[in-house]
């Protein structure tokens, strides 16, 4: 492989993946947080909630693994080299 | 040079390939065939512990007929959620057999020694850890929903795409091509990525440290053949519902 596109790729798969957990990190601080506030005001419904928030986190999960799934190529299956 | 990732240590615990396979040529084809054994292996399983279980049934249920019939309450229930009361009856084998087969895969690559048999190149590991098998399994969502479709509401399937205005079509046609590709991607990605992270840690520590992150594999595991499924039931659930 040639160095100059091994080091790009590399440079690349780092901001993919850490470009990529900015987003769903924020989504997910505040679903968690709202999710919590909800709890507290009816404790009740706490089995619903999590259930619904455990399916929500893994579909903003899904947005890091896509960047994830990116660098892996970058790293692993590079096209270019 | 990046090709492959060998992860070596004394006992050679944590090995880890990514991009390496044991290839089958069968005619013009190379098929990846540490896939092909582990879901036939976990396809054996499912069908080996469905026939134990449906020997004697029995009126008052009891162990592994009793855990056939939760699995079966627990698909139901969310086929019932996301296709609707009228419809689900049918989407139950699909959807079930999506779920069970995602679900047992990804706890077989990450409960069975798969380490302790050789094969001459590759690994065995969860057959979702491969990209082509994530791919087969959202084309047959593609292919149910589509069949779903057209099955209840005939050719008039097709005004969906120019709902609820026709500037939309592009992205109503777009939507069928990412549908799959977020399936697979998010699949196959979740399963890759903790199989690596869980490499990695083994690698730094072999003992007892990597076993938090295994656990919280096994669980995010489980979320997302439950997410599979549920998504798969909802896309059938939408194209037969009419706007």
């Amino acid at each position: 492989m040639n160095p100059t596109i091994a080091s790009a790729s590399v440079i690349a798969a780092a901001l993919a993946i850490g470009l990529a957990a900015i987003g769903p990190g924020i989504g997910q601080g505040n679903a968690a947080g709202q999710a919590v506030e909800g709890i507290a005001r009816q404790p009740e419904a706490e089995g619903k909630i999590r259930g619904t928030l455990l399916l929500s986190l893994a579909f903003m999960e899904a947005l890091t693994i896509y960047g994830l799934v990116v660098a892996l190529v970058l790293l692993f299956a590079n096209p270019f080299a | 040079m990046l090709n492959t990732l060998h992860f070596f240590n004394a006992s050679l615990l944590a090995k880890l390939e990514v991009g390496e396979h044991y290839y089958w040529k069968i005619g013009g084809l190379n098929i990846h065939g540490q896939v092909f054994i582990t879901s036939w292996f976990v396809a054996a399983a499912l069908i080996g512990v469905a026939f134990l279980a449906t020997r004697k049934v029995e009126r008052v249920p009891s162990g592994l007929q009793n855990l056939m019939e939760y699995a079966l309450d627990f698909i139901r229930d969310l086929a019932k959620d996301q296709i609707g009361e009228k419809e689900y009856r049918p989407w139950v084998p699909f959807v079930g057999t999506l779920f069970l087969f995602i679900f047992v895969s990804n706890w077989a690559g990450a409960l069975v020694p798969w380490k302790l048999f050789h094969i001459p190149s590759g690994e065995l590991t969860a057959p979702t850890n491969d990209i082509n098998t994530t791919v087969a399994l959202a084309l047959l969502t593609s292919l149910a929903y589509f069949y779903a479709g057209f099955r209840k509401r005939g050719l008039g399937y097709f005004k969906r795409y120019i709902e609820p205005t026709p500037i939309l079509l592009p992205i109503n046609i777009l939507e069928d091509f990412t549908k799959p590709l977020s399936l697979s991607f998010r699949l196959f990605g979740n399963i890759l990525a903790d199989e690596l992270a869980v490499g990695v840690l083994v690698l730094l520590v072999p003992l007892f440290i990597p076993l938090p992150l295994m656990v919280l594999g096994l669980f995010t595991s489980a979320i997302q053949a439950l997410i599979f499924a549920t998504l798969a039931a909802a896309y059938i659930g939408e194209a037969m519902e009419g706007h």
